[in-house]
């Protein structure tokens, strides 16, 4: 008896949960071969809108956890990563990886987020700071998180390039929506069923798959979203991106993840990545108090 | 029509006993609601998309319908005379923007208001008669009235009785409102029906018609101070009701849903149901108002989008 295969449909992660596009459309998902993989969600504005709704309300909920909480959940996502490396390797491989390449970048993976959680509540007695005035004042820097953060995955490769970028962005305290690859998005897409079982609060994380053409325009120029990870635009679109997203003063982030290698862990992964999206407030404190 | 020779159409011109206050005449009017079908009809003309410049027009016009709320005990002057600052000029970047319809608050702020709003034409609005629980003496109800209207209040929102109501005390209920209309004299009156405590639909719809037939200028949906506040369906059951009250007597009713109305898409679905009940004559300040509170600043954040093309964030909105 021949049985029919159930296959998932790949939609967005919003608010903690798995909803289609609100505008019902899709795009084929093909393998370098030309064969179709999958229909994915091809997010429109206005799940764009309801991402960054969701990340601005769930924002002041995780920066306000503890630094130690919050590098337990990554550390969680890592292991929930490591228990579903078989599903995204597989992904991979569908969409033109080979073998060992698709266990070496979920290698990857999985490390990325083991060092972000480690530096949760490392980086801000790395970047804070007591500094000397002239005056009788007790004088201190803080890192703080800058609040909600848009990154734009780049194409290749389509999951370490996701998890590179969003992870610390999020051990900050800073919520993020992510645009995926939109050649490659299916492994990224199943990354969210990960964070929804990895005790990431709902909103904290919120994917977005279709066509970067038509989204990045409406995030840069989002004036609730504070800063824009523009790693994954085409070069000759980041300016402007850079332009539109003066109109609120966005941080523009740039990572050339092409010539510096998503690999090499030695430079793809550092605590500056962390450091992009804090803000530093300084306090003057009278002594003696 | 008989009944138009009795009842005059304007609030100022309202003379106490002209008009054939009847409680039979209410519960005769007041059959059961069929809750499934409301409830249907209000999902589906929610779904209804208001796009471009409908949208716009429909936006502003939810503008100039709210009653700008603030009811706490933490009130002061000074908070609301911003609130009333943001009534006059809701964006002041965007002159198009019109004013509200009316700032609603506590009695002892009455006098504020009426000074900070003086020649703006919005509309000074209070609670009274033991808002919001309404558990007080009916004297001490009036005696609130007389003072709330005598230190400068255009409109009045009182609670009914629903310890009596929901007893089967009708009468009182009935009486109640009646009494407060005449201490009103000029002031319009609005009276909440508090609908997340009655139930059910039936006693929504009796509520309703209760309160018009004692003499109500609008009937309000909520305070806002319980768990259950306006409901597309209540609100669709309530002017129903008022479309009723219209056919029998020739008076037109006004409506507030308020509490709980939040966001603009939310707004606009409000209007479309006030629309498709009553039509056209009702679409207009006088007759239709939404109290609420923040959601203002989501309107405006929809309207500047609409004009900048961008989505926009609440730090560029004044808190209220």
């Amino acid at each position: 008896m021949t049985r029919l295969a159930v296959r998932k449909t790949y939609k967005l992660y919003i608010n903690g949960e798995f909803p289609r596009t609100e505008s019902g459309r899709f795009y084929p998902v093909r393998a370098n071969g030309g064969d179709l993989l999958a229909n994915a969600c091809r997010g429109s504005r206005k799940d764009l809108r309801n991402a960054v709704v969701a990340a601005r309300k769930a924002q002041s909920g995780w920066s306000g956890k503890t630094a130690y909480n919050r590098g337990q959940i990554l550390y969680r996502i890592a292991e929930v990563c490591e228990s579903r490396a078989a599903e995204l390797a597989d992904e991979l491989r569908r969409q033109g990886a080979s073998a060992v390449e698709a266990r070496r970048e979920i290698d990857a993976v999985i490390d990325r987020w083991v060092y972000y959680a480690g530096w949760s509540d490392k980086y801000a007695q790395v970047f804070g700071s007591v500094n000397p005035v002239a005056g009788p004042y007790y004088n201190f820097t803080v890192p703080e998180p800058t609040g909600v953060v848009g990154v734009v995955a780049p194409e290749e490769p389509s999951l370490l390039g996701l998890v590179s970028r969003i992870a610390p962005v999020i051990v900050g305290g800073n919520t993020v929506i992510a645009i995926t690859s939109e050649s490659k998005p299916l492994a990224a897409i199943t990354m969210g069923e990960v964070f929804e079982t990895s005790d990431v609060p709902a909103g904290v994380i919120n994917l977005i798959s279709g066509l970067k053409s038509e989204l990045v325009p409406w995030l840069a120029a989002h004036m609730d979203v504070n800063a824009i990870d523009t790693t994954g635009v085409a070069d000759e679109a980041v300016a402007k991106v850079q332009q539109t997203a003066a109109e609120n003063v966005k941080r523009v982030v740039h990572f050339d993840g092409a010539s510096i290698g998503w690999d090499d862990a030695r430079r793809a992964q550092s605590p500056y990545a962390i450091l992009d999206f804090q803000e530093s407030k300084t306090v003057w404190h009278p002594m003696g108090m | 029509m008989a009944s138009e020779l009795l009842i005059p159409q304007s609030a100022s011109g309202f003379v106490p006993g002209a008009f054939r206050r009847s409680l039979g005449d209410a519960l005769e009017l007041a059959h059961g609601v069929d809750a499934v079908a409301a409830e249907e009809r209000a999902a589906s003309l929610a779904k209804r998309s208001l796009k471009k410049d409908a949208k716009v027009w429909g936006l502003n016009l939810a503008i100039s319908m709210i009653d700008l709320t603030t009811l706490e005990g933490k009130d002061t002057r000074g908070k609301v005379l911003a609130l009333c600052q943001k009534a006059r000029r809701p964006d002041p970047s965007d002159p198009e923007v019109p004013h509200v319809g009316a700032v609603c608050v506590y009695p002892t702020m009455v006098p504020f208001v009426k000074e900070a709003l003086r020649g703006s034409g919005v509309k000074t609005a209070a609670v009274a008669t033991g808002f919001p629980s309404g558990q007080t003496f009916t004297s001490i109800k009036v005696q609130e009235t007389r003072e709330t209207v005598a230190a400068g209040a255009d409109e009045i929102d009182m609670v009914i009785d629903r310890g009596a109501f929901l007893s089967g005390n009708h009468q009182k209920v009935f009486d109640e409102v009646a009494e407060v209309k005449e201490a009103c004299g000029p002031a319009h009156l609005k009276v909440i029906l508090e609908t997340g405590e009655l139930a059910n639909y039936d006693q929504v719809r009796r509520a309703s018609l209760i309160a018009m037939y004692a003499g109500a200028d609008f009937i309000k949906t909520s305070t806002g101070k319980v768990g259950t506040n306006a409901t597309l369906p209540v609100t669709l059951v309530m002017l129903e009701a008022i479309r009723d009250f219209h056919h029998a007597t020739g008076k037109k009713i006004g409506m507030k849903p308020a509490g709980g109305i939040s966001n603009a898409k939310l707004a606009l679905s409000y209007l479309v149901v006030l629309y498709e009940t009553l039509g056209r004559d009702w679409m207009t300040p006088d007759l239709f108002r939404l109290g609420a509170s923040s959601l203002l600043n989501d309107i405006l954040m929809q309207l500047r989008k609409e004009r900048t093309g961008a989505y926009q964030g609440p730090d560029y909105f004044t808190i209220d």
